[in-house]
């Protein structure tokens, strides 16, 4: 640990330096690049937003002229509107479910590989437990509290936790599996999550695409009209349509994938080959581009996309911590105004000795949202200028939002 | 007959008459500052779209104030630990006696009058500047760092606007040729103040509306920066010293500004068959009306614009007052 | 010789000004504030440590909690991230019921600003004339779902239950009523020398520092940046009225005044032209009773009327959230009140704090 921490430190020097240069550099950037782009990224965006507009418009007068059921009809415009990028969305999402839903998958099989001894352990216990009878109350206590006297340990305790909850929801636990061989066998067309997945589409669609889509759903107001009285049928064969192009899996992108190799390539060039361990769509998260980011150069990623002239992520939206049990994650959501982008930077840490460079250096708005990280689960953020328990004070022990966090302290 | 006493030798039934003429005239302000605060109450709910008290003696509330003030008579006297406690006792007392004082010299009619001394206007102002030294005090006292800041606040205030405040009354003092407060009323027979004296009306209503610590002057005690300012930590009795020299204040101001500007008791031409004691009312109710009006319409002004426009807008205006006074009264001597 | 002494003065938690148990520790100069630490957490409750343990639904009324003058924003958001992620389709209506109660929260949540902001400088009637008005949407408001201020109205997929029957028609009749006394206000309040005075000119930032400090909402927009969520990022049906997101370029108080002051007018129109349109239909998409969100994590950001909200839930594909996250928008406003308060004098602290419109249970979570 002391290793790492020095080569952290060391990183940090040689950083420091290039940060000195580059902060020299942000500046006449800053100075130059600062006026621009709100103001053109808002009238683009406007006159961009004038035409589906006025389409919408359009659409609701037809609409009323009509004097159809708005439900029905937005249904089956929507559905109309879907057709075309249902074929790119069916490819999308079988994409989704092979690169998106496969590592999470197997990164959850993973974990459970990784729990699967303390598991075992606690399952064999809790059967012996269920077998010995029925006297619940004070056995599970005096179960627990052995367990207690023995979790000085961390490994333990962390083990004793996961059983509990393994044990106490084995029927989701199991389901979990299922649904991740499920997922993973995707191609072998198991229908009931195939119309899952359909109806999470047919869900995301509007959302993610809100522009594309509602502008066609605009343009085919009429036709759509028309189709209106079919909307039940439409719903029904589009699934079906779904199941039968299941099979074959043309790549189709999300929109934002095109910005996504943007942003990974310029960070590629400059930051460095394999800088960044991973980069996906997030589908469930509106197509927010996500880069997962090594610990050592998390800061240096941020501060390319921060200082990046193209890229000018200038707004850190969101920043919080979360505890994966397996290791700790960091979530930092950015906005560009330039790009009209956000972008989703993580990174994992180890658990046991969760340290990361802070981002106050690069945005000032990073210092509460890490002091709640530090306070809520114990994240340590180096070179932070003022890093506190902002919300439970210095004297509160652990860390609540850790998965192993004892809620009944008895200081508490 | 006040006249007569003041100038008979001193003795004990002397001693005993004027200590229950001061009795007296504190129970009538009492009875002022009762109703007043009731009356301020009820404007103000007025003008929010409120009832204001409606429980205490009737629909009216009539007895709301009686029963505030028990309340405060009976309630824990507290003193801070690590207060100055003799200065901390001290402080209401400094604070209230002046304001009472004050009226000594204040003709409410023709025949009701305290004192009718010579330098009436002078000693109102001389006598009114010693309040601003318990207020201090017991910002000192108190021991307590926004009790500090009011009491502090209070002394800049209170000096820099008493210097317009005089100065607003020097063109009514040179026209009058007196200070004596009858002298003046006397003037406004035909003409009142108010009508000559604009400018020196509106300074002096400005001034003394700061004077009073009243909105949007009232930052001694600015509740939603000092808390209470200087009087934070004062409950019970003491805290009802500094309220009633407050309202006292005010009952003398109005009083003043009927005197001064709007020809006390004297009636509007033709209107002379109802007694001087209603017009006084009246005028002295129109007064009072407006700054409860004040109070309710503005905002607060912060601490550096309020000296800055004491000393950068009112005093100019007030000297420039003067000097035109005096201007115009010696071109009128001369033709 | 006169010698001067720094004082440490403590702000609240029990302070008239600090709209709940916020503390500012201050060092002051006379009157002049050297240094000012904020002090939170009084009323942290750990919205998202009890969220792990609790079914989605269940999670809806600790968000009323959160910005307690908004709820139906936070309400909404929590919604809108099971439903993003779930993919859940809303029924139109249930869109426009969640519009309308969002915008009327909006504009009642202005209203409480805008009265105890001039509580805080001074004037106590614009206090009441503003929760007059309030206290008509709030009552609008319990109609639709009876509770004043702790709603729980919104679930994944819609909302709880259908708005009786006239009450769209008290919504439109409301609107005009606001605009009127909108008016009033104006007159009474926005030309006042006093108070005009006393914001103009102060809490400036510049636009970088604004979004240096991760500032949103008003905030944010009182520097020149033309950034509403409602408008760029559209999200629910916001993408079908017309409106406008106003902005300021000084980034002083009085321009986060007009502002906050127009978004009034801007939501009164949207409420407009969604009573106008307003559908039959149902009210609750058809979402299973026990709600389990797949696999994975989402982080949606909306348009609170104190800026930008956002959401982050990681799932386990269970029934509780495994991770849940609120952006909360106070808690990043209040970040630059140091950097405003230093050098300031002691007058100006209040009205600095009140421009930034904080609320304390969003800002401790």
């Amino acid at each position: 640990m002391s290793e790492k921490e020095d080569l952290a430190k060391q990183k940090a020097a040689a950083a420091a330096k290039a940060k000195a240069a580059a902060l020299a550099k942000k500046q006449a950037k800053e100075e130059e690049a600062a006026e621009k782009p709100e103001g053109e990224t808002d009238a683009a965006k406007q006159k961009a937003a004038a035409k589906p507009k006025a389409a919408a418009l359009a659409r609701k007068q037809a609409k009323a002229e009509a004097g159809e059921k708005p439900e029905g009809e937005t249904d089956a415009a929507k559905q109309k509107a879907a057709a075309k990028p249902k074929a790119a969305a069916l490819a999308r999402k079988q994409a989704k479910a092979e690169a998106g839903e496969k590592p999470e998958g197997e990164t959850d099989a993973a974990k459970q590989k990784a729990a699967a001894k303390p598991k075992a352990a606690a399952l064999a216990r809790k059967q012996a437990k269920a077998e010995a009878g029925e006297k619940p109350e004070g056995e599970t206590d005096a179960a627990k509290q052995k367990a207690a006297a023995a979790a000085k340990a961390k490994a333990a305790a962390l083990a004793r936790k996961q059983a509990k909850e393994e044990a106490a929801e084995k029927p989701e636990g199991e389901m979990d599996i299922a649904k991740q061989k499920a997922a993973a066998a995707a191609k072998a067309k198991a229908a009931a999550l195939a119309r899952k997945q359909a109806k999470e589409e047919a869900g995301e669609k509007p959302e993610g695409e809100i522009d594309a889509v509602k502008q066609k759903a605009a343009a085919k107001a009429k036709a759509a009209a028309a189709a209106k009285a079919k909307s039940a049928a439409a719903a029904k064969k589009r699934t079906a349509v779904q199941e039968s192009e299941e099979a074959d899996t043309p790549s189709e992108i999300s929109p934002n994938q095109s910005k996504l190799d943007q942003i990974v390539s310029a960070i590629e060039s400059h930051v460095g080959q394999g800088a960044l361990l991973e980069n996906y769509i997030n589908r469930l998260s509106k197509d927010v581009p996500t880069l997962v980011a090594n610990p050592d150069t998390y800061f240096s990623i941020a501060k390319f996309l921060r200082y990046d002239e193209q890229l000018d992520f200038s707004y850190l939206s969101e920043l919080h911590g979360t505890d994966f049990e397996s290791h700790m994650e960091i979530y930092v959501h950015l906005h560009s105004f330039k790009m009209n982008q956000s972008v989703a930077l993580k990174v994992k840490l180890d658990r046991d000795t969760p340290v990361i460079p802070s981002l106050v250096p690069l945005w000032s708005g990073a210092n509460w949202p890490e002091c709640e990280a530090y306070d809520l689960l114990g994240i340590n953020f180096y070179e932070h200028p003022d890093l506190k328990r902002i919300l439970l004070g210095e004297d509160w022990k652990g860390y609540p939002l850790r998965k192993d966090y004892e809620p009944y302290d008895v200081e508490v | 007959m006040i006249k007569d006493l003041l100038h008979s030798a001193p003795s004990l039934l002397n001693f005993g008459i004027f200590f229950g003429l001061a009795v007296l005239l504190l129970f009538v302000v009492l009875g002022f500052v009762t109703y007043g605060i009731l009356s301020e109450r009820k404007i103000m709910g007025f003008m929010q779209m409120r009832v204001g008290p409606n429980q205490i003696g009737g629909k009216w509330g009539l007895l709301q104030t009686v029963a505030d003030v028990l309340k405060l008579l009976i309630k824990e006297d507290t003193i801070p630990k690590k207060a100055d406690k003799p200065l901390y006792i001290l402080a209401p007392v400094i604070a209230f006696a002046p304001a009472f004082m004050v009226l000594a010299t204040l003709p409410f009619t023709d025949a009701f009058q305290f004192a009718d001394i010579g330098v009436g206007l002078l000693y109102y102002m001389a006598i009114s500047g010693i309040s601003t030294i318990g207020i201090v005090t017991a910002g000192w006292a108190s021991n307590n760092k926004y009790s500090l800041i009011g009491g502090m606040r209070a002394a800049a205030q209170m000096i820099s606007y008493e210097i317009p405040l005089v100065m607003s009354l020097v063109g009514i003092v040179l026209i009058t040729g007196s200070l004596n407060l009858n002298d003046i009323v006397a003037a406004q027979e035909k003409v009142w103040f108010i009508f000559l004296q604009p400018v020196a009306f509106i300074v002096f209503f400005i001034a003394s509306v700061a004077e009073l610590n009243r909105v949007p002057f009232d930052l001694p005690e600015a509740e939603s920066e000092l808390v209470a300012g200087y009087h934070v930590e004062y409950s019970g009795f003491r805290w009802a010293f500094f309220m009633l020299s407050e309202y006292v204040y005010m009952f003398a101001m109005a009083t003043l500004t009927t005197v001064l500007f709007l020809g006390g008791w004297n009636s509007i031409p033709f209107l002379d068959f109802i007694p001087a004691a209603i017009w006084f009312g009246l005028k002295f109710s129109a007064v009072f009306y407006i700054l409860v009006w004040i109070r309710v319409t503005f905002p607060r002004i912060r601490a550096d614009q309020l000296m800055e426009f004491g000393w950068k807008v009112l005093l100019p205006v007030a000297l420039a007052n003067i000097f035109l006074t005096a201007l115009i009264k010696e071109l009128l001597n001369l033709f | 010789m006169l010698r001067t002494e720094e004082m440490l003065l403590n702000v609240g938690p029990q302070h008239p000004s600090t709209h709940g148990v916020f503390r500012l520790v201050i060092k002051i100069d006379g009157e002049i504030i050297k240094e000012a630490t904020p002090v939170i957490g009084y009323l942290h409750r750990g919205t998202e440590k009890l969220a792990e343990n609790l079914q989605y639904t269940q999670i809806i009324p600790y968000t009323d909690r959160l910005d307690y003058l908004a709820a139906m924003t936070n309400n909404y958001v929590l919604c809108h991230a099971v439903e993003t992620m779930m993919g859940v389709e809303i029924p139109e209506r249930a869109e426009y019921l969640r519009v309308i109660a969002m915008e009327l929260g909006r504009v009642a949540s202005h209203l409480v600003w805008w009265g105890t902001y001039l509580l805080d400088i001074g004037a106590t009637s614009p206090f009441l004339y503003a929760f007059r008005e309030r206290e008509m949407i709030v009552n609008l408001l319990t109609e639709l779902s009876g509770a004043r201020l702790t709603f729980n109205y919104m679930r994944v997929g819609g909302v709880k239950w259908d708005a009786p029957e006239d009450w769209i028609a008290k919504v439109a009749e409301f609107v005009p009523y606001m605009r009127e006394q909108l008016a009033g206000y104006h007159e009474l309040v926005t030309g006042n020398e006093i108070f005009v005075n006393r914001v103009k000119g102060v809490g400036i930032y510049s636009k970088e520092e604004a979004l240096q400090y991760s500032l949103s909402g008003a905030n944010l927009r009182c520097t020149g940046v033309k950034w509403d969520l409602r408008k760029n990022e559209p999200y629910s049906i916001y993408d079908r009225f017309t409106f406008d997101v106003p902005t300021r370029e000084e980034g002083d108080a009085f321009s986060r005044y007009h502002c906050r002051m127009e978004e009034i007018e801007e939501s009164l129109k949207i409420i407009e032209q969604a009573v106008e349109q307003f559908p039959e239909g149902p009210v609750l998409a058809k979402v299973p009773k026990i709600i389990k969100v797949p696999k994975g994590e989402a982080f949606v950001r909306i348009e609170s009327p104190r800026g930008e909200i956002g959401c982050y839930i990681a799932s386990e594909g269970k029934k509780e959230p495994y991770r849940l996250k609120f952006r909360r928008p106070s808690f990043y406003n209040l970040q630059i009140l140091p950097k405003l308060l230093e050098g300031e004098n002691m007058a100006n602290l209040i009205t600095i704090l009140g421009a930034i419109d904080i609320v304390l249970g969003e800002v401790d979570g």
